[in-house]
């Protein structure tokens, strides 16, 4: 298959590239194309101009930021994630999820901001990024605005971002506890995932707080609310049964669709199951966090 | 109206310059425009290998990839890897281990496994399965495609 024919544009700065894409939606950033151009081929979407932002220098740096904020840049790839010393240092799991997302060839060239952008319900970070309580940095033709990761994905396919707007970062504050994320899949894509980070008191014996979210089911990543509170002010060895007492209640609440992924009823059971195994994991690696 | 892009990017280590169109993909500047067959189109999605080539190095689908983004770098097929007379270590070990039979993903399979032992001599097991996940073949059932590779641990080391 082959794309229909668009004009290429190569800015090399931000401010050309949001005035280059315009605002009619016939202009599309483009950047690893791993989702992009398997949409233009198989024409269920269709850009008269794509937007290389490649050559804009500082979109893939990784930093820990002066408020103790961990910045990725949107044009990371997958791959970049994985290996980098300042994530698998702060976020391991974030970096073993890149390591997993799709195969080898899409982690080469795929972004992360890409895969945001695109707003593909069975993905991995957006889950992952929403328990992060990130916040992604748009930046368009009237300056800048950050949408948390709980309100970027509109539905399915559809983020709240403007044609115009640029993802440039994503941030988020330094985990101050476990995080974890878990999924089942069948093919490349997960249908059903969970991420979990909890914020421990400084001998790191007590949940202070926890962000639970479970992606893939519904249009966008879900909270377990109601595993939230149960588990706030919980001690870490006790964590385990807080959720059990709270989670079937919970995954009521959730919005599952049926799919080629599975029934409902099945992939809620197999939410619960993510969940405990990675409350396991983060008892288990509860004290380590601390160094 | 088309649009058309100078490139000039080392394939297989010989330096083309080349007129593209800017929606034209990798697979078809590779196959169709500079003839060199072995790298296969399957899935057209990225999910099977088949047209796994490697861009400075490390794999990608030449099925999703826009020719122009390889200006001014390097890319390697399967012809880039088989020597002028017989077999590479590589495909030998897959000869000898069984590693294909129809060969349809042996050109893909190759790719990846050549990027693998570049930066990893000598992988375990589950790396070479995490590696190769990405990797399609429904004849050999893979088991013999690990032998292959695992025999092939350290093999640059002598060289």
């Amino acid at each position: 298959m082959l794309p229909s024919p668009f004009q290429f544009e190569r800015p090399s700065t931000i401010a050309d590239a949001v005035r280059a894409v315009g605002n009619s939606g016939d202009g599309m950033f483009y950047a690893g194309g791993t989702e992009l151009l398997l949409a233009l081929k198989m024409r269920v979407i269709r850009a008269d101009r794509l937007i290389d932002i490649k050559g804009i220098p500082g979109l893939d740096c990784i930093v820990v930021n002066g408020v103790n904020e961990i910045e990725i840049g949107a044009r990371c790839t997958h791959r970049k994630i994985s290996g980098d010393p300042v994530i698998r240092e702060h976020v391991p799991a974030l970096a073993s999820l890149c390591a997993e997302v799709a195969n080898t060839r899409v982690r080469n060239v795929g972004t992360i901001g890409g895969n945001l952008c695109f707003g593909e319900p069975h993905a991995d970070p957006p889950t992952m990024l929403a328990a992060l309580n990130a916040r992604l940095v748009l930046e368009g033709p009237r300056g800048t605005r950050e949408i948390h990761a709980d309100d970027f994905i509109r539905s399915e396919m559809e983020t709240v971002r403007d044609p115009d707007e640029l993802l440039r970062v994503i941030v988020f504050p330094r985990p101050a506890g476990p995080v974890t994320y878990r999924r089942f899949k069948h093919g490349e894509r997960p249908s059903v995932n969970v991420a979990m980070a909890w914020s421990l008191n400084a001998d790191g014996s007590m949940i202070r707080s926890a962000r639970v979210r479970v992606g893939a089911l519904g249009s966008r990543p879900q909270p377990l609310l109601a595993v939230e509170d149960a588990l706030r002010n919980v001690a870490v060895a006790e964590a385990r049964q807080a959720i059990e007492t709270a989670l079937s209640a919970a995954l009521d609440q959730l919005e599952v669709n049926a799919d080629r992924h599975g029934g409902a009823d099945y992939k809620r059971h197999l939410a619960g199951v993510l969940l405990l195994r990675s409350a396991d994991e983060a008892v288990t690696a509860g004290g380590s966090w601390l160094k | 109206m088309t649009q058309v892009l100078a490139i000039s990017f080392s394939l297989n280590g010989k330096t083309i310059a080349v007129d593209v169109p800017a929606h034209m993909l990798l697979i078809d500047l590779i196959r169709d425009r500079l003839g060199l067959k072995g790298t296969k189109r399957s899935c057209d999605m990225e999910v099977c290998g088949a047209c796994t080539v490697l861009l400075d190095g490390e794999p990608i689908s030449s099925c999703t990839t826009l020719a122009v983004d390889v200006d001014r770098r390097d890319v390697t097929t399967i012809e880039g890897v088989t020597p002028p007379e017989g077999l590479s270590p590589i495909q030998q070990a897959f000869v000898l281990h069984g590693g294909l039979q129809c060969g349809f993903c042996t050109p893909g399979f190759i790719m990846a496994v050549t990027a693998l032992l570049k930066t990893t001599p000598h992988p375990t097991e589950a790396e070479i399965r995490h590696y190769l996940d990405g990797n399609l073949c429904r004849c050999t059932g893979y088991t013999k495609i690990f032998e292959a590779v695992k025999s092939l641990a350290g093999w640059q080391d002598a060289a």
